[in-house]
């Protein structure tokens, strides 16, 4: 299915980061947005307010997060493609809703451009801390689908992928942008609608005498109904069976939260989605994403000129973890250098991936600005030794 | 001549050692937010605790590396100012301190009508005593001029804009003095800070009544509302004026007096004032929309009697 011509804003642009995940949202075909004022990512609902009643579609600003992500989750049911736009403290108000779709399984996107934190932090300011959270922010076991942008030309790209995934696996897809990303102005080429491919919602053919809302073949994820269609529908936070009524038993809870993980990690390597130059026989390999990749660049050419063998490994899908690429390489590099905007968070994933066959260096940074490339080189000596 | 600047100098200095919210801030020219703060904390006096939800007083008051506030005082979330003071409140009763400091709870319109109506309800139901006072801008200025609960009917904000399907905010002002009193709390009021003698007469008392207590004070935003930085009192004036903005004391659930409309002002003298009112005097059909803005204005003159 390709993207509706109306809604693609086809050209050449100068966008910020916020602005350009807008436009990708409305080229997804995303036809509703909650949201709540929040620094640095209220761009985002701004444009919507301005072009959705110029293509089509309703924002709708609510009256805090919880009721941001709340309204995404009916919307979705209610046969929308949905999002929600937020930053740090919103992201957490947000946590319950985002287990919450993930339970009942609804298609939506939330985009957080992080700040610093914790709490009310660095509100204007960059933060990459909100990484764990991303995977294991709400209750229980669940998993989801992380994207992290490094431009405006890709915060384009990555929430179309976000929609598209998000129908495809029927989860909360989130896009973790940063403040310096989602601020950052850049040239952002939009292309004809015809060169977007989208992944429509999977919507059932059976008649709802056979439809069972929760009942899946083979790759785990169930089809939806179109509201109104005559489809007597249940849905619930609880655990529930395939009719999608609550069932309070261990068994139930088993077949269920493992079809949830499931249905994504069966398809983790399919997922893999990263940046990679010269690691091929790369003696270090540094593991970055979000801004902080862009500012690795300059320490990685310093460290090249002297002769160190580096590569360059960005993560654009987060979540799932790339755990296998990482594997691949620990077993032929001397170390890897792991850049990011917080004390130690997707470090941790590529430690567990390499599974002690090579050494990990963190360049830590808490926030507010972003890393010195010196601190980055020094790191890749030290890995190289 | 030199001998005059001095005295000046030394009386400029005198006032801000008495301001409890000290002058140098960051407010642009003409906030009314921080001419109905300062009001508020000189009028409560030293002996106070203040809890700041996030907005543009915290921001303006506290920019790095000062603070303009001379108590204690506590910038808490954007939801939960009146939960902060809550417990804070129960704590000093805990060390049997309570007669020792009067607390105050602050919040912007957004903090107070959107997402912090939560916090705010349970600190009026389960009594406690503290005076919530509510700067009402009408609209969260802080994050650029988004819509809130408390934004006038087709104003425009940066999230409810104006164009050729729309006129603006959608929805008319939340009733937040309403939804306070119908707690059954002792003592609401409505102020304006084109009328300061009042504010700090409203201060006064609800203090010094056991119980918990709401403020909500009008006060213009130059940035957001796009009037001239000088027009901040003129803009405030008219509001009353026009019967946009009512102002009234309820006492448990009554209202026991009302600012009674000296020289009624049609709703355009006060709209054409600002910018976010703009759409209104161009857009083909804007007759009719600002007879719905002066019919507004006239049932709240009936409702509250204000003539």
């Amino acid at each position: 299915m390709k993207a509706d011509p109306k809604r693609v804003l086809t050209g050449a642009h100068y966008l910020d980061g916020d602005h350009a995940a807008a436009e990708g949202a409305l080229a997804a075909g995303c036809t509703f947005v909650a949201g709540y004022p929040i620094t640095p990512s209220t761009e985002v609902v701004e444009r919507m307010a301005e072009r959705f009643p110029r293509v089509g579609g309703v924002f709708i600003q609510m009256e805090d997060e919880l009721g941001s992500m709340a309204a995404v989750v009916g919307a979705a049911w209610g046969g929308s493609k949905a999002m929600t736009v937020t930053s740090g403290p919103g992201f957490s108000l947000m946590m319950e809703n985002i287990g919450l779709a993930c339970m009942m399984e609804a298609p939506c996107v939330v985009v957080n451009v992080q700040r610093g934190g914790p709490s009310t932090g660095l509100p204007t300011l960059p933060g990459q801390a909100d990484m764990m959270q991303a995977k294991w922010g709400s209750h229980g076991d669940y998993e989801l689908i992380a994207l992290s942008p490094n431009s405006p030309q890709e915060c384009f790209w990555a929430t179309i992928k976000a929609f598209n995934l998000s129908e495809r696996f029927r989860v909360p897809v989130l896009v973790m942008m940063d403040e310096c990303v989602g601020h950052m102005t850049e040239k952002v080429v939009i292309p004809e609608a015809d060169q977007i491919e989208l992944y429509p919602r999977r919507y059932t053919k059976l008649s709802p005498e056979e439809y069972l809302p929760f009942k899946t073949g083979k790759d785990l994820v169930p089809e939806m109904i179109k509201a109104g269609d005559g489809y007597k529908i249940h849905v619930t936070g609880l655990t529930h069976d395939e009719r999608g009524y609550p069932v309070m038993t261990w068994e139930a809870q088993e077949k269920l939260v493992r079809r949830l993980i499931e249905k994504i990690r069966l398809f983790k390597d399919e997922l893999v989605d990263v940046e990679e130059e010269q690691t091929d026989n790369a003696d270090v390999v540094v593991v970055s994403y979000g801004i902080s990749s862009r500012v690795s660049i300059p320490a990685i050419q310093k460290a090249r000129k002297e002769g160190i063998k580096v590569g360059y490994l960005r993560l654009i899908i987060a979540w799932p973890f790339p755990e296998k690429k990482i594997y691949e390489l620990a077993q032929k590099i001397k170390g890897f250098v792991v850049v990011e905007m917080n004390y130690g968070q997707m470090v941790l994933e590529v430690e567990r991936a390499t599974k002690g066959k090579t050494k990990t260096i963190l360049v830590p940074h808490g926030g507010g600005w972003v890393h010195e490339p010196e601190d980055i080189y020094k790191a890749i000596k030290e890995a190289a030794k | 001549m030199a001998k005059n600047e001095v005295t000046i100098e030394k009386k400029e200095k005198e006032e801000i050692v008495e301001s409890l919210l000290t002058p140098g801030h960051k407010a642009c020219t003409g906030c009314g937010l921080a001419l109905a703060a300062r009001t508020v904390m000189n009028t409560a006096g030293k002996d106070i605790i203040v809890t700041a939800a996030t907005g543009c007083l915290e921001v303006f008051s506290t920019s790095y590396p000062h603070s303009a506030w001379k108590m204690p005082w506590i910038h808490s979330l954007f939801e939960n100012s009146a939960a902060v003071a809550a417990g804070i409140e129960v704590a000093l009763k805990a060390l049997g301190r309570e007669k020792e400091a009067k607390i105050i709870a602050q919040g912007g319109d957004g903090a107070t009508a959107d997402i912090g109506i939560g916090c705010l309800s349970g600190m009026f139901e389960r009594g406690h005593n503290i005076l919530y006072v509510c700067y009402d801008n009408e609209a969260y200025m802080n994050t650029g001029v988004q819509r809130s609960g408390l934004t006038p009917f087709e104003a425009w904000t940066s999230t409810s804009p104006s164009g050729k399907v729309s006129w603006g905010n959608p929805t008319e002002k939340k009733n937040m003095p309403a939804i306070a009193a119908a707690h059954g709390i002792p003592y609401v009021a409505t102020a304006s800070v084109a009328y300061l003698k009042d504010l700090e007469k409203k201060v006064k008392k609800a203090l010094e009544i056991v119980g918990p207590k709401y403020l909500q004070i009008h006060a213009p935003c130059p940035l957001g509302w796009a009037h001239e930085p000088y027009d901040t009192i003129k803009v405030a004036k008219l509001a009353v004026q026009t019967g946009l903005i009512p102002i009234y004391e309820m006492e448990n659930g009554v209202i026991t007096s009302v600012r009674k409309i000296t020289k009624k002002a049609p709703v355009e003298e006060y709209l054409k004032l600002q910018g976010r009112f703009k759409h209104l005097f161009k857009k083909p059909g804007f007759e009719k929309e600002l007879e719905r803005i002066q019919a507004m204005a006239d049932a709240t003159i009936k409702k509250f009697n204000l003539m």
